[in-house]
This record gives structure tokens, sequence and C-alpha cells, in this order.
């Protein structure tokens, strides 16, 4: 078979989002539930989820989610980390054998940190010694692929419908502040584990429905900052441009909403406050190779919070609804109502407008 | 008759409504698709959340949703009454070529998306409340009224309104000091004529939502239509 980063063929999809802002733990039936409405916005090519507050027990350690074709790759990348990490579990992702997901590869999760002589030694700080970590061992070791490798985190994707995915891995006995889930609808790779989104780095996780025009541009100008797009989608790149941009740049989040969804010249023209108009100005013009063009609406995860954007254009729909300290997010209400029938306003932010919910600080 | 539509696929769905009942409530709707595309001589009440293209083709049946409704209601609906009692989302009456669309909130993006209009074919859209970007992108035909009722600080219409309008009408429910209008459309206040053309549209819309119809009539209105019938004549061959 023809995998993903070996085909490209010229993506619709469904997301959905919800998160607690007092950290209150809930479980992943909710977001699995979210996709049952959508259903007919995924093929059964891919679905995934990711959880933040769900590994309470290590949550100063690294999981590293990772899929390997066989058992030999396994024991060759354990021995590849056990140089370079402390390695305090490791175990089978446990899952649950159903007729609608087959030909799972090996699926592995290490909680780890990096030993503390080998970052003094490179002189590099964790975060970024751990994104070199993913980055080699999935351009550099066949067979073996990370996908997930934040703290207190985690993503689980497979082939299939989102629904079933959930079930899959048992979702259900997950408990987390902040849940993002995907359903699939590849139109540029053929559909491989590895392909399904939730897309990650660190705590960074990306779901995307859309089919971002500037791929090429933006992979070019990313990849000279030692980042490696393997896969060919979209997705993969708008994951690294954000970790570039707020983890490496320092930017926030709104400036670096900024950048990839950029207002038009004509519409920053007509901003009335200086300080924002002449700061929109400088972000086009240091990043202009970072701004994504064509249809997106993204939720991107990270460590006590979410962000959901639309392209500037507003070329997917996406909505947003509240009730008490919960927000929703989804491709449709229908999937916000099946999460929170209660739910007071639902309401439609604008192309480039960023939504950021944050959990109170403390509670993560 | 009732149809409850948990768990119904929009297959299904369209199948339940087909039958011979003139008058039929749906409720529990939760994001099916394509409910009642095509329809004609039937009235659909929709209780839930119905999913996009709602309506689509229609051919003139009358769709009442007591709710919001999502994306690409009235997708070329050719004849009918669709009447949303919440908001709509984008692409609203995409492509429509006749009946009429009133919703009683905000519209999303690309609301009246390449309508058109065909001697007397002339499709209607009423916006309670305010519009997103794009609103009547490429119009080619009919009439889009946005009210802008409760919008506060909100502009009436979001970021570049009528872009590639050649034909139709659109009128806004206020001066429009506010927004930007492209270089073929011309935007000028409401003359008494057309005051006289807007009233049988406002007037339903206050008497399908409850709203006050003189308050509503009493203030300034916009009228903005394209600048020529063709505008982009001989761009490409002598036409």
């Amino acid at each position: 078979m023809v995998r993903e980063g070996e085909i490209r063929i010229p993506s619709g999809c469904a997301i959905s989002a919800a998160i607690s802002r007092e950290g209150r733990r809930f479980t992943g039936e909710s977001v699995m539930r979210s996709m049952q409405p959508m259903h007919d916005r995924s093929n059964g090519l891919g679905g995934g989820f990711a959880g933040y507050g769900i590994y309470p027990d290590y949550k100063d350690l690294y999981a590293m989610h990772m899929f390997f074709d066989c058992r030999d790759t396994r024991k060759k990348c354990e021995a590849y980390l056990k140089e370079y990490y402390e390695v305090v579990k490791d175990e089978l992702i446990p899952t649950r054998k159903i007729p609608e997901i087959t030909d799972e590869p090996i699926i592995w999760r290490y909680f780890v940190t990096p030993l503390c002589s080998v970052l003094a030694n490179l002189q590099l700080d964790e975060k970024e010694f751990v994104a070199r970590t993913v980055m080699k061992i999935n351009t550099e070791m066949d067979g073996a692929y990370v996908f997930s490798s934040g703290k207190n985190m985690g993503t689980f994707k497979a082939v299939g419908f989102p629904e079933d995915v959930g079930r899959f891995y048992r979702l259900e006995e997950y408990e987390g502040y902040c849940w993002t889930a995907h359903g699939r609808y590849p139109t540029n790779t053929p559909g491989w584990w590895g392909g399904a989104h939730p897309f990650t780095l660190l705590d960074y996780s990306v779901v995307h429905n859309g089919e971002i025009s500037s791929y090429d541009a933006n992979r070019r100008f990313i990849e000279m900052f030692g980042y490696k797009c393997t896969l060919q989608t979209d997705t993969e790149v708008i994951t690294y441009i954000l970790d570039y941009l707020i983890r490496r740049q320092g930017l926030s989040l709104t400036e670096a909403a900024n950048v990839i969804a950029a207002p038009f010249w004509s519409t920053i023209e007509r901003k009335k406050d200086p300080y924002e108009k002449s700061k929109l100005i400088y972000l086009r013009t240091v990043f202009p190779s970072l701004l994504i063009t064509g249809p997106f609406s993204i939720v991107l995860g990270f460590d006590g919070g979410l962000m959901a954007l639309n392209d500037r254009l507003k070329l997917r729909s996406m909505v947003v609804g509240e009730k008490d300290d919960m927000v929703y997010i989804a491709s449709e209400e229908a999937a916000i109502r099946e999460m929170e029938p209660m739910v007071k306003e639902v309401w439609a932010p604008s192309g480039g407008e960023p939504v950021i919910v944050t959990v109170k600080e403390g509670r993560y | 008759m009732v149809i409850n539509a948990k768990d119904l696929a929009f297959q299904a769905i369209n199948e339940a409504i087909r039958r011979p009942d003139p008058d039929i409530t749906l409720t529990d709707c939760g994001g099916q698709r394509f409910i009642g595309a095509g329809m004609s001589n039937k009235t659909l009440t929709i209780e839930g959340i119905p999913g996009n293209a709602l309506g689509a083709y229609l051919n003139g049946a009358s769709i009442t949703v007591k709710g919001n409704a999502q994306d690409a209601v009235g997708d070329t609906m050719n004849d009918g009454r669709i009447v949303i009692h919440g908001n709509i989302g984008d692409a609203a009456g995409y492509a429509m070529r006749g009946g009429s669309i009133y919703v009683k909130g905000n519209a999303g993006y690309r609301a009246g998306i390449h309508m058109k209009a065909y001697q007397e074919k002339v499709p209607v859209m009423v916006i309670g409340e305010c519009a997103g970007s794009f609103l009547g992108e490429y119009q080619a035909g009919g009439l889009i009224i946005v009210l802008g009722l409760n919008r506060g600080g909100r502009k009436i219409v979001g970021n570049f309104p009528c872009t590639g309008m050649h034909g139709g009408k659109m009128i806004l429910r206020s001066d429009c000091s506010d927004l930007v209008f492209p270089g073929q459309v011309s935007a000028r206040p409401a003359t008494d004529e057309d005051m006289f053309e807007i009233k049988k549209y406002v007037g339903e819309y206050c008497r399908l939502f409850c709203a006050d119809e003189s308050a509503v009539m009493e203030a300034p209105f916009t009228v903005v239509t394209p600048d020529s019938n063709n505008p982009y004549k001989q761009l490409y061959v002598a036409n």
C-alpha cells in the first residue's frame, strides 16, 4: 500500500471540542457522541481525539503515544529512547476489539523524561529536545511513528469513523478537562493511522477541517527551522507553524492567529487603533510565509486551554456554545446540542477571529 | 403527522415526510441534512436543529424551524417559503431562484450568494438582525433585506458585502456609513418607492416574529444595486 507521505491525492471533515473552564474532568464520551450527527462529514478513513488532563498520575512526564509496524521496530525504538530518556512506565494502549476497526499497528505508550545529563550536554531545553526526538523518530525510524508527545495529555487516532475510534480506544475510561475530536474525509492522502487527526507536537494538538492552498509555501518556510513534514497533509504543517510561533517565537495565541489568518491589507488599513494597526502590519511583514490560505477551521489544544480559528474568508463552518463552565465548539450546531442540549447561545465566530478558552490557573 | 427524527438518517426522514400527509411536524431533529429537499405542496415544522442544505431545491413547500438552522438553507430553492425562528448558518439561500427565506436573527457568511432572478421568479431573503461578511456575493438577482434589529454596536453586515454583485437589489436598514462597498455597486438612501416595495416583506417579517412594524420601518434604509445589469459585458466574449 502507498502510505501517507508517498502520494498526494488532491479535504471535508468534522471537528468538535469541549472544555471546562473550571478544570473539571469529564470522560471522552460527550465528544465521541458529538461526532454522531456529523457522521456524513467523514468517510471512515480517519478519526481521532485529544484529551487534556487525562494522565494526572504521570503529569510531569511526557506521554509518548506510538505506532509500530512490528515488534522489532518497537524494540529498536525502545533502545533508542532509553539512551536519552528515563522511561518511567511503558505499556500497550488499551483497546477494544471491534469489527469496525481493523489492521491496527502496535500501539504503545511511554511516560518519559529526558535525562538531565543529555540536556546539559546538548544545551537544550526539555521541550526542544523532546520535539527533536519526535522529528527524528518520525523521519528516520522506519515503521515507528510518534503521534502524541505532550505532558498530561494524549491523542488517540485510527482509520475508521470517529465514533468507532473512540470506542476502540475506550475513551469513556479517561477523564480530561478538555477534549477535541475529528472525523476525517481525506482528499489528499490515502488515509493511514498516522495521517488521522489530531496532529500533535508536545502539548499542541490540531484538528482541522479544510484544505489549505498554501501548504507548500508554509512547508518550505517551516522546514528551515528543523520541522519535517513527513505526511504531506496540511494539518501537520499547521501544527508545526503554531509550535514555531507560540513556543519558539513567543507570540501570544491572538498574535499567532493574526499571522496564520491575517486580515486583508484593506481591513488593516481601516483599523482605528494605531497600535493594533501597526502590530498587524508588523506580523504580516515578518511572517508572510506563514499566512495560511484556503479553507480551514481548526481547534488548537494546548496545556490549559484551546483556541478555535477559521480562515479569514471563513470558508468552513464553525460554531461555539457555552453553558456554565463549559465551552463547546463544533463544525455544526447539532453536534454541540448533542453534547449539551441546554446550551445557552450558539454563535459563529468571524473568519480570522480566534476563540481562546483557558482553564483557571491552578486547576489543571 | 408528527415524526420523531431522533436516530433517523436523513434518507429515512425524507421518505417519511413524502407520505401523503400535507402537514408534518418533525421533532428532535439532530443535524440530518437535506430535509425537505425538492419538496412541494407541504407544510413542514421542525423542532431541534436541521442539518445542512435544509430545503435544498425546495419547490413550493413551506418550512418553519423553531430554532436555529445550519449552513446552506434553501440551496438553489425554486419556490416556497422557509421561516427560521433563530439564526442561520453560512451560505443561506445559495443560488436560490425563487421563493422566500425569513430569518428572525442573524445570518452567517455569504448569505444570498449567487441569488438570481428570471422574469416572474424573484427570490427574497429577509434577515432580522445582522449578516456576516460577503453578503450577496455574486448576487445576480432577487432581493436581500437586512433589518439590523437588536444589533447594538455591531455592524449590520460584516466585511466585503456585494463582492461581485451584478444584479438584483440589497436593502439595509442603516445609513451604512460604517460599510465599504465595492466599486461596481451604488448605495443610496431608500426612496418612497423602495419603501413601498419592501413594506410587504417587512410586514410579513413582523407578523411572523411579532415585531413592531412601524418601529422597524421608522429608520434610514439604504438601497444597494449594481451599476449595470451586465458589468462583465465583453469581459470574455462579445455578449
